[in-house]
């Protein structure tokens, strides 16, 4: 499926929409989404609206399937999860996705990190596959039909390939962007400039809304250009209980508590009722959480000193 | 050292640190092996760099990292980069020194399971998978596994092989020409194994207090013990105050083993 190119009219006006709109127009039922960010800046505002908006049979990959496709699959948004890592991080078993599972309900297909991380990286190069030497370990490679080996041309060794995974919809969130989807960056970057240029179509969700001279300032810094954004959406806190760098901290006493919730589907179903469908949007999720959760998850400044690009 | 008490996860944890050395570019995990990082950081190996799989590279946390991507391994970290990077120029390219891993069963060979219990297709268990471990295993120079000494995490053959230890043997990894040296020591609660020339973990410590009886009661295969047996040197009160006081003083890995 190869990357449309956007429409011209689009590639210079504004795409800021809602939320609630982008999921709308650009992720329909049966899409594979890659809902990006290694345990920083997981979006998962949109996945709580995919669920509100009551998605169905999505394929859903990310390297670590996290709390945010734990809940969608308990949501009953997915026919199938595409991982390398399936765990709580930091906490242990990610129980939903674990217990679908084994009892034959959910369709799975598992990588290590770094051939799920080189499926992206064919995708958004657009590579036919991406070589990696042999780990000589073997059983993933027999599970899962999509390792291949080729013979290297240049020593006559073998390597490992993969195909490129190219999601329908990346969901992307970032600390800053533009109204047309220039979009930065800071702290750990993991796969989201990878799934974005992988991706169809790309929603962005974002912390602050800034000015084009703003990220003009800092040109290093932009990890996704506009012209590959669908649609960009202003949702502070968007990563909660996931985390945004230099802007809120990580809910870890959350992520123990889903380890508790996740127990029961009564649990999980409370949560969502409550959490989810409970909310219209991210901005009362937010509210709801009280000041106590926004205290404890403040973080003080710690600014990069200036770099300075000259006049040219 | 008789009078002092310490868990199992404070046994593991310094005898890990011990095995680092200065200026190894050590690939970590969170909980044991982070701290066992930091501890020989703050003690014989004040250059060891640490580098985690979200794409950081020269950590130093100023508090407990709790995941794999704490925002606390970023701020003042040397670097980040993307995930691919790391696994590629960081890994796959031969920089890394050390590699800790785990897994609910290890073998005779050192080979690790980390994805299932049964059948892959209808498992019985299913366990978190491979995440970094299928390439640290094979890439980083040397590994070291960390582990509670217990007859179902060491059967005799893995049920599924997400990384290689030796495989059937230490001639089939040097066949399989893989960069790393594959699992050097698998440190726990009662001593550390380690692999002979065929590749085969052996008993070659016993941590003060336990006994070869109980490593091998508590082994899935016929355990052989090296013929110049060590014991581990006690765990000191410095070790232990670093641990206690700085690394982890509300003991949430520590505790385990209590």
């Amino acid at each position: 499926m190869a990357k449309k190119t956007k429409p011209i009219e689009r590639r210079n006006m504004t795409k800021l929409q809602s939320l609630s709109e982008a999921i709308r127009q650009l992720l329909k039922d049966g899409d594979t989404v890659y809902a990006a960010g290694f345990t920083h800046l997981i979006p998962f505002a949109a996945g709580h609206e995919i669920i509100r908006q009551g998605k169905k049979e999505l394929t859903l990959a990310r390297a670590t399937p996290d709390l945010i496709y734990d809940q969608m699959v308990a949501a009953g948004c997915a026919k199938k999860v595409i991982f390398s890592y399936m765990g709580n991080p930091g906490v242990g078993s990610l129980r939903y996705v674990r217990g679908e599972i084994e009892a034959g309900r959910l369709e799975w297909e598992e990588y290590s990190h770094f051939s799920m991380i080189s499926r992206l990286q064919a995708g958004a190069t657009g590579l036919p596959f991406m070589p990696m030497n042999p780990t000589a370990a073997g059983d993933l490679e027999k599970a899962n039909p999509n390792y291949r080996k080729v013979i290297d041309p240049y020593t006559g060794g073998e390597v490992v390939v993969v195909p490129p995974l190219k999601p329908d919809v990346a969901i992307i969130h970032v600390q800053r962007a533009d109204a047309n989807g220039n979009a930065q960056i800071w702290g750990i970057i993991g796969e989201q400039k990878e799934a974005a240029f992988a991706a169809d179509r790309v929603i962005l969700t974002s912390e602050e809304i800034v000015d084009e001279e703003i990220i003009r300032s800092d040109p290093n810094r932009t990890i996704i250009p506009g012209f590959i954004v669908d649609a960009v959406c202003h949702v502070p806190y968007c990563a909660h209980p996931s985390y945004t760098q230099g802007y809120y901290d990580r809910d870890n006493s959350f992520y123990l508590a889903w380890d508790e919730i996740s127990k029961t589907p009564e649990a999980v179903k409370a949560y969502l009722d409550e959490w989810v469908f409970g909310v219209a949007d991210r901005a009362e999720y937010w509210e709801k959480l009280g000041k106590e959760v926004h205290q404890r998850l403040k973080v003080s400044s710690r600014p990069s000193a200036v770099i300075d690009y000259g006049y040219y | 050292m008789n009078d002092i008490t310490y868990t199992s996860s404070e046994l593991l944890t310094i005898n890990a640190a011990r095995l680092l050395r200065d200026g190894d570019v050590v690939f970590v995990g969170v909980g044991l092996p982070n701290l066992a990082c930091n501890l020989a950081r703050r003690t014989h190996a004040p250059n060891l760099v640490m580098i985690y799989e979200a794409g950081v590279i020269g950590a130093q946390p100023a508090r407990l990292p709790l995941s794999i991507g704490d925002p606390t391994l970023v701020s003042g970290a040397l670097s980040v980069c993307s995930m691919y990077d790391i696994f590629a120029f960081y890994l796959q390219r031969g920089n890394v020194d050390v590699g800790f891993l785990g897994g609910a069963q290890i073998d005779r060979y050192g080979n690790i399971n980390a994805t299932v219990i049964g059948d892959y297709a209808h498992p019985k268990v299913r366990l978190p998978g491979s995440g970094g471990s299928m390439e640290i295993a094979a890439w980083a120079n040397r590994c070291y596994i960390l582990t509670p000494h217990q007859k179902r995490r060491f059967p005799e053959k893995v049920h599924f092989r997400t990384s290689a230890g030796f495989l059937g043997g230490r001639s089939e990894r040097e066949a399989a020409k893989l960069r790393g040296a594959g699992p050097l020591a698998v440190v726990t609660d009662l001593g550390v194994m380690e692999p002979d020339e065929n590749g085969e973990l052996i008993l070659t410590a016993l941590h003060p207090g336990a006994s070869v009886d109980q490593a091998r009661e508590n082994t899935g295969w016929d355990l052989k013990v090296a013929s110049n047996l060590k014991t581990t040197k006690p765990l000191t009160v410095e070790e232990l105050t670093i641990l206690r006081n700085e690394l982890d003083p509300d003991r949430i890995y520590l505790k385990g083993g209590e």
